[in-house]
């Protein structure tokens, strides 16, 4: 029973489509992100399904988890913080936000609030260097950017996903 | 002011949407090209308008597509939106605000290559704008601009994006490559280059976003007008991205040979709280870093001059560095950001920045020695001339440059 095909068999065909029938593999990307969507992280057995349905064998698939960073192996919060701190952003207020907004949630980058909710994570530049402090989030719709923000903005916003999981 | 060439959606509102595209003559160069034009004269055109790929290198476009392998088929052309350097933010402008500008350009670049099938190559953060693309794909297709027998032709197109996943490397053409076989993102030993090996073993085209929006211009006004509006050594105009202690941030089109001064004074409305300018970083993190002076802002912005300053015009990612910032600490950034980068395939960098990054670190943080400082020296000349791709030749730039220009910043 491969449970990815059979939750997302329409998907998958799209996505095969897109590359030479000989090129499967080519698909392995996007399959790990629709494996990751629901959970927010890619289950082992996922990975060996992956494999069954590109005819290649798992540990190509486990081996691209590993390199890229927006593939995660381990559950966090559902929804992820990812704050850019690199040079542009730090240059203005990144690193401040980032401790202001970890204090707030008392939790360390790479942290989870005990709720489940929010982890925080530190991240390499993300193509928004004129509009610092700014973060993405990767949760179950996707990735959306957050720019031009600051910690009071970003409390609203987290309160908003608290009450909208409780409702 | 002019108007815009490539930033043309901030002339005209709505030009996203395809009938606006459309009514302003959008397509007509594709359709033009297809209908009237053999690929090798399309290809022609483009190397007479001196148009050089706007990723970084600047390496003659029309030049790379001439080197495509005519005996091995089918041919590829991947578009490089995999847009990750610390500094650079235009190509996700121009896919968020022109993308059939960039689409059009794409699609006249498949058909000089003879290419069917056309992949768009976009770093994984940039997920609501492969769907919106996705989106503008499936509207193309309907009006009959991609698809098969394409303006009663027998020429046929389709067009894929495709997501990577957090990567900076993955902007290197060969890594990308790698990346979109499904594959960790490792750069290639070159030779063979991707004109005549590379997707699926395959002769391929990697171009920038910004690169293929300026096609449809070319074909449309011709190659003496896009020469017109650079210098002789760098023709037409470059989306600059302008960021770090600056009051106006953003991406500013300017005609090669424009300055610095006119985009950071100008565009940029000057340093933030008035501050004297210190340091240029004029291509992102991996650039050398420049000491400012009247002769530096007055520089007119093109490949040679810039190189002759002792730095790179690169892919136009200008960062601004005011006296409140010590070079240490600028260094001790980008060498981070490499070691997180760095694929991990070739020694001398993987081993190299993990090194750098420990000794910059101590050296912005800790007390600064002049052990330590010789040290990172030491590790950086050792690593240059050294890495299978410019990921590690990146890296060094920094630090080289910053301790010859900025002694007084680490203590010597």
């Amino acid at each position: 029973m491969n449970d990815l095909l059979a939750h997302y068999s329409g998907e998958i065909q799209e996505i095969l489509d897109k590359y030479p029938s000989d090129q499967k593999r080519s698909a392995i990307m996007p399959l790990l992100f629709l494996a990751q969507r629901k959970e927010g992280y890619i289950r082992d057995q996922a990975l060996a399904e992956i494999g069954q349905i590109l005819e290649v064998q798992k540990t190509e698939v486990a081996s691209l988890v590993g390199f890229y960073t927006l593939f995660h192996d381990q559950e966090a919060g559902r929804y992820r913080i990812q704050v850019c701190t690199d040079l542009c952003c730090a240059l203005r207020g990144a690193e401040e936000f980032l401790a202001a907004l970890c204090q707030s949630l008392e939790i360390q980058p790479g942290g989870t609030t005990t709720d489940g909710l929010v982890s925080i994570e530190e991240v390499k530049c993300l193509a928004a260097c004129d509009k610092a402090p700014m973060f993405q989030v990767q949760a179950e719709l996707g990735i959306s950017y957050h720019e031009n923000y600051n910690l009071e903005k970003t409390l609203e916003l987290i309160d908003n996903w608290r009450r909208k999981d409780s409702a | 002011m002019n108007e815009h060439v490539i930033l043309r959606h901030r002339d005209i509102p709505d030009l996203k949407e395809l009938k606006i595209y459309r009514d302003l003559g959008g397509f007509d160069s594709f359709q033009k090209a297809v209908e009237s034009l053999q690929p090798s004269q399309v290809t022609e055109i483009v190397k007479s308008s001196g148009l050089r790929g706007r990723g970084g290198a600047g390496f003659p476009t029309g030049l790379k597509w001439s080197f495509v392998d005519q005996q091995n088929w089918p041919h590829y052309v991947v578009a490089n939106a995999d847009e990750s350097e610390p500094g650079t933010f235009k190509d996700r402008e121009i896919i968020e605000e022109n993308p059939f500008q960039f689409l059009e350009g794409l699609a006249i670049s498949c058909y000089a290559v003879g290419a069917e099938a056309g992949y768009i190559y976009m770093r994984g953060e940039f997920w609501q704008q492969a769907k919106t693309l996705d989106g503008k794909i499936k509207e193309l297709e309907k009006a009959g601009l991609l698809g098969n027998n394409l303006f009663g032709t027998d020429y046929q197109l389709k067009i894929y994006t495709h997501l990577g996943a957090g990567a900076y490397i993955c902007g290197e053409e060969t890594a990308l490559l790698e990346s979109l076989e499904g594959k960790r993102g490792q750069p290639r030993l070159r030779p063979p280059f991707p004109p005549s090996y590379g997707l699926y073993g395959k002769p391929t085209v990697v171009n920038n976003v910004e690169t293929l929006a300026n096609l449809p211009r070319i074909i449309e006004h011709g190659p003496e007008w896009y020469r017109s509006l650079g210098t002789d050594e760098s023709a037409g105009v470059k989306v600059f991205s302008l960021s770090g202690r600056i009051n106006k941030p953003g991406n500013y089109e300017m005609p090669f040979g424009s300055t610095y001064r006119q985009l950071i004074y100008g565009h940029g409305g000057g340093i933030l709280d008035d501050r004297p300018l210190k340091a240029i970083l004029p291509a992102g993190a991996s650039s050398a870093i420049l000491k400012a002076s009247d002769q530096v802002l007055d520089t007119p912005l093109e490949y040679a001059s810039v190189r002759k300053l002792g730095s790179d015009l690169g892919s136009g990612s200008v960062i601004v560095i005011d006296d409140t910032v010590s070079l240490d600490w600028v260094i001790k950034k980008t060498v981070d950001f490499f070691k997180h980068e760095s694929c991990g395939k070739c020694t001398p960098c993987r081993e190299g920045t993990y090194w750098m990054s420990h000794l910059t670190r101590r050296i912005a943080l800790d007390q600064k020695s002049s052990q330590d400082v010789d040290l990172l020296l030491d590790v950086a000349n050792n690593m240059r001339g050294k890495c299978l791709c410019a990921l590690g030749e990146f890296s060094v730039m920094g630090v080289l440059t910053s301790i010859e220009r900025f002694p007084e910043d680490f203590g010597r």
